[in-house]
């Protein structure tokens, strides 16, 4: 086994199989009965809560947790899904303790804030265990809406016009549906093929189709959808990779992390995905720890995180953080990519460069250090690519290089919504915070198109 | 260190902590256990007359209702006086006292309401050594309804009538055990203390369902479907008690008549509030059946402590001290004027306060002060009722501060008066009587 876990370069297989089943498990368990009857007892059902204001979606959490607690799990479900159709993937991948659970009033206490995460996961796996679809389509409208992505933005978009009895069309560029739920989150937080079932819990509702491989710009353009649909909702994401700007980074080697955390999601076999022995992740957010502890966890030696500015700065949660620390990743701060040293083609190490504040701003201070290592991931942020609206031929105004939105999620162009990462609303890039987005569109959408 | 020896109507025991009758007490296994834990003393499950013994039901005896965190806080049941052999609880009896001389040993006795059954069974009971007898004037359920237990604890009558034959065919002390199922406890306590009685003790349990099963539609615990009343106390029902304890302390015709206090005594402080109001010691049941035995210990630990922190030497010091302070609404002082405050630092932002007030009081606490989640009294608008400080979840946050004679009560715009003075004298009040020159 040591011999497989030691493998020099970029390499699969490093465990054995029950080692990666072990490392790719849940990460939070579910709570038994017994368990969220005791969690659910220490709510103090607040007065509008804290919690509930610090949640994207405003979910009544006092109140779902009341009903967990009288043995009303479906109500719960309900009073849950009711402001996030989505929250059974929330319950798993929300940054809990930078929203509800960083609000809640047993943290200010004694910190330790109930475990709302977990009991929203409780309540929602309930409710799509046994298949309990609360809604039903109002009568039809006759209209027909046309969804860009499946992710969930445009899920969250799509049953909320559905639920109102528009006709919904999801063109959605990949194969398979769900968007970041699907491809861009860390394995162990969306286990057993989460996505896919909340994807199938979602369209039960009726009325919304989904095309997969249907790309915007490629396969059709958005002024055919505004020709043939009454509404559009964009909600894409963001399909660009921000460049390091070091000399070398197109060795072989040099990834994206976002593409690793994608394959290995997709992957059936995980010792058939390569990791190398030393890893280098450049950047500070959640995409950085998603590929740091996956790497780690796939058998790499070592891993580290670099980051160019301190800790306080990054956007990766403190309990991401003790989690890739507890994963055995190295987090350095204050250190910026220089150079990546390659070998034959190959990356073997890269050369860092110490950063300061030079008052705001961030400048190298010409120091350096060098890591031998085989691989590394960019994972310095994401980026709208507008190519794809452009060359339909119709403006949409952008701002800070994404989508502009007025406050019901508007875009610039007639008929045309868009919400999810795409857009600049002042929403944070959140799963959580794009459901909200969608389904706010949908509503005014509806309001638009209905009165 | 505090003394807390205790002599009930001249039985001694190291503390003033008795087991009541009651499951735990059922045979020398139980008892010796609980007395090895520390109890100091215990009331024998209540014997029934020579025969053969009482039959329980074969389904639950008990029902109950939790708290948060399923913390038991109401027990009921259903069962019977014991139901072993008479000879065989006699027998066990006089072992467990001659091994354990220091500890009361108390036998509660229920048999027909005919003086012939108590005559016949008053020298058993003596033979075995026990300290004293209680009467179980107090079941309210199976046993009550072949004339026992409560059917004759609440017919003051009957009590004083068995109390008089027991004084009469026994040397031991006798206790009265009274139900809490009549509507003013002091008649059977009067009429406890006509008929002779050396003390009284009380609250048996409360007539109750639990709960009742949504599936099958029966009241709980339930027997093949059916369910009846049972007794219910524990936490609960401490409330109720304390009242019933300190009607009796402060009734002039019962005043000075000894009582052992029962009625979810859990905790050192239970046991502490009971003494104050009145009882001579106190008995425990479900703080028992629910944590076991060893309870005891920090019950004694707890008394022991809190006294010699306040300088009480003997349990003397704190009998009844809290009694007179037991009144008549009429009497208490209406220039007595409280407001709720909040300490702000310890304040978790929760609401509730808020919310209780704004929806079912006085509309007295904000919620949102310049822009930001803010809760604070507006003392123009609170009426002291006390109500925020039960609601909020952190002890010590929300307090009720008096006003000092003299401050200005925003509320009413008068200010505090240094005078008692009281309904009685009130000019509302049509009886008003005149105040005295």
């Amino acid at each position: 086994m040591a011999l497989s876990l030691y493998k020099e370069g970029i390499a699969g297989g490093r465990l054995s199989s029950e080692q990666y089943a072990e490392n790719f498990s849940d990460l939070h368990p579910p709570l038994d009965h017994h368990e969220a009857l005791v969690e659910a007892d220490r709510c103090y059902f607040c007065y509008d809560a804290p919690c509930m204001n610090a949640c994207p979606t405003a979910i009544d959490i006092p109140m779902f947790i009341r009903e967990i607690a009288t043995g009303n799990p479906l109500g719960s479900a309900k009073t849950i899904f009711d402001q996030n159709i989505l929250g059974g993937m929330c319950a798993r991948v929300c940054p809990t303790e930078t929203l509800c659970e960083e609000a809640c009033v047993r943290e200010t206490a004694e910190g330790k804030p109930v475990q709302i995460g977990r009991l929203q996961r409780y309540a929602t796996d309930v409710a799509m265990e046994e298949g309990k679809q609360f809604y039903q389509r109002a009568k039809a409208t006759g209209r027909k809406i046309a969804v860009v992505g499946a992710g969930p933005a445009g899920l969250a978009a799509a049953h909320r016009l559905a639920r109102h009895g528009h006709e919904v069309t999801v063109l959605e560029a990949r194969p398979k549906s769900g968007g970041l739920n699907e491809y861009g989150i860390a394995a162990y937080k969306s286990t057993d093929e989460f996505a896919q079932a909340e994807v199938d819990y979602v369209t039960a509702i009726g009325g919304i189709a989904i095309e997969n491989g249907k790309a915007l710009g490629r396969d059709y353009q958005l002024s055919d959808l505004v020709k043939t649909y009454d509404a559009v909702f964009l909600g894409m994401g963001l399909g660009g990779v921000n460049a390091l700007r070091a000399d070398g980074e197109d060795a072989n080697g040099v990834a994206n992390a976002v593409d690793f955390i994608s394959e290995l999601r997709q992957a059936s076999d995980l010792a058939g995905l390569p990791v190398g022995r030393r890893v280098v992740v450049i950047g500070g957010g959640m995409t950085a720890i998603d590929a740091a502890v996956q790497s780690k966890l796939l058998g790499a030696e070592e891993v580290t995180i670099c980051y160019r500015r301190g800790q306080e700065h990054m956007n990766a949660s403190e309990f991401e953080q003790d989690l890739a620390a507890a994963n055995g990743v190295t987090i350095r701060h204050w250190m910026q990519p220089k150079r990546v040293i390659a070998e034959g083609g190959k990356v073997s190490g890269i050369e860092l460069e110490y950063t300061a504040l030079d008052g705001d701003k961030l400048k190298g201070t010409g120091e350096t250090l060098t890591l031998v290592v085989d691989q590394v991931f960019k994972a310095i942020g994401q980026s709208f690519v507008p190519v794809a609206l452009n060359g339909s031929g119709a403006a949409i105004e952008l701002e800070g290089g994404r989508i502009k939105v007025d406050g019901e999620g508007r875009t610039s162009m007639a008929k045309v919504w868009a919400g999810g990462d795409c857009v600049v609303d002042g929403r944070e890039d959140l799963t959580v915070a794009a459901v909200a987005a969608g389904r706010d569109a949908a509503e005014s959408i509806h309001r638009t198109l209905i009165g | 260190m505090a003394d807390i020896r205790n002599n009930f109507v001249g039985i001694k025991s190291p503390n003033p902590f008795w087991l009541a009758s009651a499951p735990p007490t059922d045979k020398a296994y139980n008892v010796e256990r609980a007395y090895k834990a520390g109890w100091g003393g215990v009331v024998w499950k209540t014997l029934g007359e020579e025969g053969p013994p009482v039959v329980n039901v074969n389904g639950p005896r008990y029902g109950a209702i939790w708290g948060a965190d399923r913390r038991l806080l109401g027990l009921n049941n259903i069962e019977l006086i014991t139901d072993r052999q008479l000879q065989l609880n006699l027998q066990e009896m006089k072992q467990v006292k001659k091994n354990w001389p220091d500890r009361a040993l108390i036998a509660s006795i229920m048999v027909p309401c005919e003086e012939a059954s108590w005559k016949a069974i008053l020298p058993l009971v003596e033979e075995t050594g026990a300290d004293g007898i209680e009467l179980n004037f107090g079941c309210p359920h199976g046993m009550s309804e072949r004339g026992m237990g409560a059917a004759v604890g609440q017919v003051p009558e009957y009590i004083e009538m068995v109390v008089r034959w027991c004084k009469q065919y026994t040397r031991m002390p006798v206790i009265t055990k009274l139900t809490p199922n009549v509507t003013d406890i002091r008649k059977p306590a009067r009429a406890a203390h006509a008929g002779g009685t050396d003390a009284v003790s009380l609250i048996n349990t409360v007539n109750s369902i639990t709960s009742v099963n949504l599936d099958t539609f029966s009241p709980e615990p339930s027997i093949d479907g059916k369910g009846s009343h049972g007794g219910y106390c524990g936490p609960a029902v401490k409330p109720m008690a304390l009242h019933m304890v300190a009607e009796i302390a402060r009734d002039p015709e019962t005043r000075g008549l000894p009582i052992s206090g029962i009625g979810g005594v859990t905790t050192w402080r239970d046991a502490a509030e009971f003494l104050a109001l009145g009882a001579g010691n106190v008995q425990v049941c479900t703080a028992a059946m629910t944590y076991g035995f060893k309870v005891v210990q920090e019950m004694i630990s707890g008394l022991s402590n809190w006294m010699d922190e306040k300088g009480h030497r003997s349990l003397d010091d704190i009998i009844g001290r809290a009694t007179p302070n037991v009144t008549d609404w009429q009497y208490l002082n209406l220039n007595y004027i409280a407001k709720a405050h909040i300490d702000q630092d310890a304040c978790i932002k929760c609401g509730r306060c808020h919310i209780a007030c704004e929806d079912t009081s006085h509309q007295a606490i904000t919620a949102m002060v310049d822009g930001a989640r803010h809760f604070e009294v507006m003392e123009d608008e609170c009426v002291g009722c006390n109500l925020c400080v039960n609601v909020c979840p952190v002890e010590g946050c929300i307090t009720m501060v008096p006003l000092e004679v003299g401050a200005l009560d925003q509320r009413t715009g008068k200010t505090v008066s240094p005078d008692y003075a009281n309904w009685t004298t009130h000019p509302n009040n049509p009886m008003a009587r005149q105040a005295a020159e």
